[in-house]
């Protein structure tokens, strides 16, 4: 089928959907409000209803509006009537609410949280109103919560593959690189390394080469990447293919953690219709252009998202990083060309490629454009997964989306860019969302995390939960790193249990030091970052527990067990234990 | 108790649901199959992709999620992430190794559950987390989790 006919078929079931005749439901289930809340109940509750009402009704499986504190959502689109939303919906409540309304018009007000439409509806607030909604604009979750996860019809009507088609028919090789560098994308995965240059360094040999898609996304508060997957896995595969068309590349992988069902089932799902549409696979459009995509399944390691041990993994190996050079464009997987993205750049590819490279750079920031997907969690009001514009301050992610600190208490902290990416007091309130400010700021954006942490946590007690992760979580291979992480949880265990003294921090700073210079990847690198950043803010909180007195008590009353690292050659053995 | 000579493992990897076979593809085939690594896994694994037991090994050792006996009944999974450690995780960590009388993950002694402790179980919003046979629960606290952990037989 050309697409010019995909196209026609799937507007028309769309105009159909959004027609009103029969209403339109729509369920929100991630990984977050699908199991854990029990939104996968929600839908078979609302099956088993128009089993035994007989009601024509549509009903779609969609992914993630972001706004978690309101999860479950449903909607309903129903006779002209523009969107209504309910929030924390249960299975109790939910079949009320439908029969209220689509049997007599009722719009009940429990659980209300607004309408979307150009129609207003008097009393009724709009949903673009509600806390987190009014800060976005949503590129890469532009089709979140709006379309079905599993209907690449319904993202093909929103305009999907528009930007692969018109880059495979219209635009050669070095246009879509050209367009991709033109628009100031950076990696949105932590390094912010510009991605259409990065592109540019792919090998032009003949022959296999790959497109790695990094959904590894090990960091605890980082949940943007799981999001995209569970919410619009489409995007994902489109930019990923506009990808292998610019750098030439036959195959890609999508890397994700085995276990996360969510991610992996709907990607997979996801693959296989683009398959049967034609849309992946040999000869795409019509053209000489051929790509494949597959998923690959990683184990428990936290340092697989790193790319040089990522390639390993995919190679079945322990992900351990290689050394460099050779870098992945020359060597990459199994020997051949590779260019690895983050799952939040790659969504962003076909709508630069489909609105133009000057649409996308008008949006953020001179240095950083575009939008960033910012994860809220700890202890905030509205915790959850907003789009933002890049430039924003901190100060108004916390408090005007986010809703600030509930009860009343006071921010203490800010945990940014995954564990290594350590900690930040409430001064950084004033620092701009954007790659560069950050950095002069001292702090990194990361992949998106942000973990807000009010005054109940000691700043020992919160140093030594991300020391203890990333001591798990070393690979073993360099002994700075192996060692290093090991001895510097010790001292902070020790600092936390009442003990230490100034001497430790001097020790701790030399440790550090030789773990940045000696170690082969970011994590040894980076592993004494979480404790240099709480030193630089909170040292008070570092000397009051080594005298005993924690400031806030959180060091004793929360006593954390960690498991053991029992990679092989790792600490047990080094300790003689 | 599933059969798990080498015939039936040698079933699961030709069978495997990964494109692309690797000694880590077979591996999570094998445990998400029979649930651990049994040892004859490994020399299957080995001969089947052409390497060494010592190469399987050392795969199979260097991931976390491995396990090399029968897992417990029940697999209760607690996230210890920041996220969830400054929502209370310690607390629930406590409560259910006093119950299980552990000292750490690993597996109650009447085979009835195995406890993990996870670094990022991926719904940070809803901290604190856990999985109760790899189903997530959010917002956890203690009465809630005795009461489910009470009603698994």
């Amino acid at each position: 089928m050309s697409f010019e006919s995909l196209k026609r078929d799937s507007d028309k079931r769309w105009l159909d959907l959004i027609s009103g005749t029969k209403p339109w439901i729509r369920v929100s289930s991630t990984m977050c409000c699908g199991t854990s809340l029990e939104s996968e109940a929600i839908v078979s509750e609302i099956v088993n209803y128009i089993e035994k009402n007989k009601i024509l009704i549509n009903i779609d499986t969609v992914g993630c509006h972001g706004i978690c504190y309101a999860g479950p959502i449903i909607d309903i689109l129903y006779k002209g009537q523009p969107r209504i939303f309910w929030g924390n919906v249960t299975q109790e409540n939910v079949v009320k609410i439908l029969d209220s309304y689509i049997k007599k018009g009722e719009i009940l007000t429990d659980n209300l949280l607004g309408s979307l439409g150009d129609k207003a509806i008097e009393g009724i607030k709009k949903i673009d109103d509600l806390p987190g909604m009014s800060f976005q604009n949503r590129i890469a979750l532009r089709n979140s919560g709006n379309i079905a996860f599993n209907d690449i019809f319904q993202y093909i009507a929103n305009g999907g593959f528009e930007g692969l088609h018109k880059a495979v028919t219209k635009m050669s090789s070095d246009e879509v690189i050209s367009e991709v560098k033109n628009s100031g994308l950076r990696g949105r995965g932590g390094a912010a390394f510009p991605t259409g240059l990065k592109w540019s360094f792919m090998s032009n040999s003949k022959g296999v080469k790959y497109i790695l898609c990094n959904c590894e996304e090990g960091d605890p508060g980082a949940f943007n990447d799981k999001g995209i997957l569970e919410s619009d896995p489409y995007t994902l595969i489109e930019g990923m293919a506009i990808a292998g068309y610019a750098t030439k590349s036959t195959n890609g992988y999508v890397f994700i953690r085995h276990g996360h069902d969510g991610p992996i089932d709907r990607t997979k799902e996801a693959i296989n219709q683009a398959y049967e549409n034609g849309l992946l696979g040999k000869n795409i459009f019509g053209s000489d252009f051929s790509f494949d995509i597959e998923v690959s399944l990683t184990g428990d390691s936290y340092v697989a998202g790193e790319e040089t041990a990522l390639m390993e993994s995919v190679e079945g190996k322990s992900a351990r990083p290689r050394s460099r050079p050779p870098f992945p464009a020359a060597y990459g997987v199994w020997g051949k060309p590779s260019t690895i993205n983050n799952v939040k750049s790659l969504s962003y590819i076909s709508e630069i490629i489909r609105n133009g490279s000057e649409w996308f750079k008008s949006i953020g920031t001179e240095s950083s454009s575009g939008t960033a997907i910012v994860c809220l969690s700890g202890d905030i009001l509205n915790p959850g997964m907003y789009e933002v514009e890049m430039g924003i301050s901190i100060k108004d992610v916390v408090e005007k989306i986010g809703g600030g600190i509930p009860d009343g208490r006071k921010l203490k902290m800010l945990q940014t860019g995954g564990p290594l990416g350590g900690v930040l007091g409430p001064d950084s309130l004033k620092i701009k969302i954007d790659f560069d400010e950050m950095a002069k700021a001292g702090a990194i954006l990361g992949s998106g995390g942000i973990i807000i942490i009010d005054d109940r946590t000691c700043a020992v007690d919160l140093t030594k939960s991300l020391v203890a992760f990333c001591q798990y979580e070393s690979c073993g291979k360099c002994f700075p790193c192996r060692l290093g992480m090991t001895h510097l949880l010790e001292i902070v265990e020790k600092i936390s249990k009442g003990k230490g003294n100034l001497n430790d921090l001097d020790l701790m700073n030399k440790i550090g030091k030789n773990m940045q210079a000696g170690s082969l990847c970011g994590h040894g690198q980076l592993g004494y970052n979480p404790i240099s950043s709480a030193l630089k803010h909170f040292q008070k909180d570092f000397e009051s527990c080594m005298s005993g007195n924690c400031p806030t008590g959180s060091c004793n009353e929360r006593q954390i067990v960690f498991p053991e690292n029992t990679r092989p050659s790792s600490w047990q053995t080094i300790k003689g234990n | 108790m599933k059969n798990i000579n080498n015939e039936h493992i040698l079933n699961i990897l030709e069978n495997q649901d990964h494109t692309t076979v690797t000694m880590l593809s077979s591996l999570l085939s094998v445990q998400d199959d029979i649930g651990y690594l049994p040892k004859n896994a490994i020399n299957v694994i080995a001969d089947f992709m052409n390497v060494t037991t010592n190469d399987v090994w050392g795969v199979a050792s260097y991931y976390l999620n491995f396990r090399f006996e029968p897992p417990g009944k029940h697999i209760v999974e607690i996230c210890w992430g920041p996220s969830c450690h400054v929502s209370g995780a310690s607390v629930l960590q406590s409560l259910v190794l006093e119950k299980f009388k552990l000292k750490n993950q690993g597996d109650t002694s009447d085979g009835k559950f195995t406890l993990k402790f996870n670094t990022c179980l991926g719904a940070c919003p809803q901290a604190p987390m856990v999985s109760i046979n790899h189903k997530l629960s959010g917002k956890m606290n203690s009465s809630k989790l005795l009461k489910i952990l009470d009603q698994l037989k």
